[in-house]
């Protein structure tokens, strides 16, 4: 069983991820970090791929990281963790370790998840090592400077999908990664976003008391690659959950449970706001708004069929 | 105190797995590949008998074997791996990790062409393209120094001084499939030889003392940061150092389980037979040195002045050691099992050339490509080879300083 969230005893905590490090203002991947890592306890081993988290976090001769980490390459976090469980099992064998329990958490953004790093995913998850993969997706290759990845959402702006005459935007879909790694039968899975903080830890907490892979896909919005300000960051998460754009649930043993806002949306669908909400706060969809007005229609067809969808496996219709 | 050991009957690929076996390795993570299949498959067999403690994670492809064996090596556990051609290939980027972390895995890669055309087949394009990537490379001639390498190999990599991978290149069918005699040392006496991996410590200065360089769990250090043009060349400079730091100890090492086995390989970087009065001499890795050797004594026999050296490393590469065997002989013969289009002759060659420019002797050195894609190499070959030589050190002059040898026009 998880234990339950206490927040007088998290404010004692000293963080794990040390203030200090490089990442853009507004951005909501160190508050995901400091969200997941807190309460956790020893022993535990962060990995992380490639990507901003990481280089945001350890320009030599510093560190932000209070808590060990390692970071191997761009697509093989999850091999990486495979290793370090294997190790873990293999000292604890021969006696040189007691603890029967490590908690490996790995850090990935959607390139290194959806993308160059999603055969290693897979087979990691086929093998079902203990440890649980955070996704924070900031919907495209940010690090490098706003490339499309497959988590980038239609129709959205990025500089490998710009905004053409003839081609405006992504002209794909996001990869519904959470359902493939449902599909591997992994013993837990959720969606999450720093706005639904409790919500987050909760899940958090959930997964580590389970073996097997797990796995978070925290949506992670980015002021420099989605066009909007800083001060924003919370209130884009809010209505990605709110138009049901990036529904909450969790899938644990079989069963399909919506959390949090989106559990208030199935009970109320008046709550559900359009997509056009979630949008016109992001200069990334700009084009969408004003001339290819065809790309909102299209996107709110797409959130209403995955809600729906979502709907029928929870055991509810709106 | 020497130990005998048993005789048994083991492939190339058996020997290395066999070796493993004894190693007291706690991680294994490969993927198969013709020819080194057989090693996985023995492993495999030792873990799910229960005959070793060792836990075997069967990833899905090269890359996640080699990032496996990071991530475990990075927890402080002894990993070994083990590939061929299009495999490391496909590791290629994280050999480069692997040293620059300064983890002491351990792989053996069973030399294979690379694509394309397609082939399974022995050449040394696989491991001599990954000659910068700053792992000690080992070249075996036979199933027995594949065996002893693979246990001399954990020692070299783990000492404190070196802390980098070594990969141990035995070639492909040639070696990887041929059965031979091979003496095995005693499980104990292994054990006992290459004890358990000790990671080393690191100050840490935020942390104000020493604490071992692994993920212990509780030990808040960062593995795998990112260094830019401020430091980088300083860590490159440190994998530059151990290398040079892991010729002494391979020469010790080397030393050291001669004494336990009675079986030494030179002085640990190469092996050389009729140097010492020759006027011509091959240089040559790998298997092809059995046939080589044979043809020189042939030719010895004859009264010739011909010299075969083997080298075994070739990285670190042996300079000193060839220049000073090399000092009185006229015309060398490089053999490389690797091409380098558009280079002046094949990598070995260009070493082996670089090595002797500052000799005074400076003998006429001409390169002979061979065995591509397990293309057959003949005694009768060797002996035109030694032919074309020995008319070099009497003052004829080369038609071609690079040959490609026993390849249709």
């Amino acid at each position: 069983m998880s234990t339950p969230v206490n927040l007088k005893e998290l404010a004692r905590e000293s963080p794990k991820l040390l203030p200090g490090h490089r990442h853009c203002a507004g951005c909501t991947v160190p508050i995901v970090v400091k969200l997941v890592l807190a309460g956790v306890k020893e022993p535990t081993v962060v990995v992380t791929a490639t990507g901003c988290l990481q280089v945001a976090t350890t320009i030599f001769p510093y560190t932000s990281w209070y808590i060990p980490w390692i970071h191997n390459a761009f697509e093989n976090a999850a091999a990486t963790a495979s290793g370090i469980e294997a190790a873990f099992k293999a000292l604890k064998k021969r006696g040189v370790i007691n603890d029967d329990n490590v908690n490996i958490i790995v850090f990935g953004g959607d390139g290194g998840t959806y993308d160059i790093g999603f055969q290693s995913l897979s087979g990691a998850i086929e093998r079902g090592h203990n440890f649980l993969y955070i996704l924070y997706d900031n919907e495209a290759y940010m690090n490098t400077g706003i490339q499309r990845s497959g988590g980038t959402p239609f129709g959205a702006w990025t500089t490998t999908s710009p905004t053409g005459n003839v081609i405006p935007g992504k002209p794909q879909h996001k990869k519904p990664i959470a359902d493939i790694v449902v599909a591997h039968r992994a013993p837990y899975v959720a969606t999450a976003t720093p706005a639904h903080w409790l919500d987050l830890m909760m899940k958090v907490r959930k997964a580590l008391s389970i073996r097997g892979p797990k796995f978070i896909h925290v949506l992670t919005p980015c002021p420099r690659g989605w066009r909007f300000d800083p001060s924003l960051s919370i209130e884009v998460c809010r209505l990605a959950v709110d138009t049901c754009y990036f529904p909450l649930w969790e899938f644990e043993k079989g069963v399909w449970r919506l959390t949090d806002r989106s559990l208030a949306i199935a009970k109320n669908p008046n709550l559900k706001k359009p997509i056009e909400e979630f949008l016109k706060i992001q200069e990334r969809f700009r084009h969408a708004l004003t001339k290819d007005t065809y790309i909102v229609k299209e996107l709110q067809e797409y959130v209403d069929s995955v809600w729906s969808d979502l709907l029928r496996r929870v055991g509810t219709t709106s | 105190m020497r130990v005998v050991g048993e005789v048994r009957a083991l492939n190339g690929d058996e020997a290395v797995a066999y070796a493993v076996r004894q190693c007291n390795v706690d991680v294994i993570s490969a993927y198969p590949i013709t020819p080194q299949t057989i090693i996985v498959e023995r492993l495999s067999e030792y873990v799910a008998n229960g005959e070793i403690h060792t836990e075997y994670v069967n990833v899905e492809s090269e890359h996640s074997a080699l990032s496996t064996c990071i991530g475990a090596a990075a927890a402080g556990a002894r990993a070994f791996t083990a590939t061929s051609s299009q495999g490391l290939a496909l590791m290629w980027e994280l050999l480069y990790v692997a040293s620059g972390l300064r983890l002491p895995i351990v792989m053996a890669v069973v030399n294979r062409a690379l694509s394309a055309p397609i082939n399974i087949h022995c050449d040394h394009s696989d491991s001599i393209g990954t000659r910068d990537s700053g792992w000690i490379q080992f070249y075996v001639e036979n199933s027995q120094e594949a065996y002893d390498t693979v246990i001399q190999a954990f020692k070299i990599a783990e000492h404190p001084d070196v802390q980098l991978p070594v990969m141990i290149n035995l070639d492909g069918f040639y070696l990887s499939h041929t059965l031979e005699n091979v003496r095995v040392l005693p499980d104990d006496v292994v054990s006992g030889f290459v004890g358990f991996r000790k990671p080393v410590k690191v100050w840490v200065p935020y942390l104000g003392r020493e604490v071992p360089a692994v993920l212990d769990g509780y030990t808040p250090i960062s593995l795998g940061i990112i260094a830019l043009s401020d430091y980088y060349y300083e860590f490159k400079m440190m994998v530059i150092k151990a290398m040079e730091k892991a010729r002494e100890v391979i020469k010790e090492v080397n030393k050291e389980f001669s004494e336990l086995s009675g079986r030494a390989y030179g002085d640990g970087f190469l092996t050389h037979y009729g140097v010492d009065d020759a006027e011509a001499v091959l240089i040559v890795m790998g298997s092809a040195a059995g046939t080589v050797r044979y043809v020189a004594r042939e030719l010895r026999r004859k009264g010739l002045r011909v010299g075969v050296i083997r080298l075994r490393t070739f990285r670190p590469f042996p300079y000193e050691e060839l220049t000073k065997l090399l000092k009185d002989v006229k015309a060398v013969g490089v053999m490389d099992r690797a091409t380098s289009p558009g280079a002046y002759g094949a990598p070995l060659f260009n070493e082996v050339r670089t090595a002797l420019y500052d000799c005074e002797c400076r003998p006429v050195i001409v390169n002979y490509v061979y065995g591509i894609g397990g293309r057959d190499l003949s005694p009768h070959t060797v002996k035109e080879l030694y032919s074309d030589l020995l008319e070099i050190a009497k003052g004829k002059k080369p038609s071609s300083i690079v040959r490609y040898v026993g390849v249709r026009s």
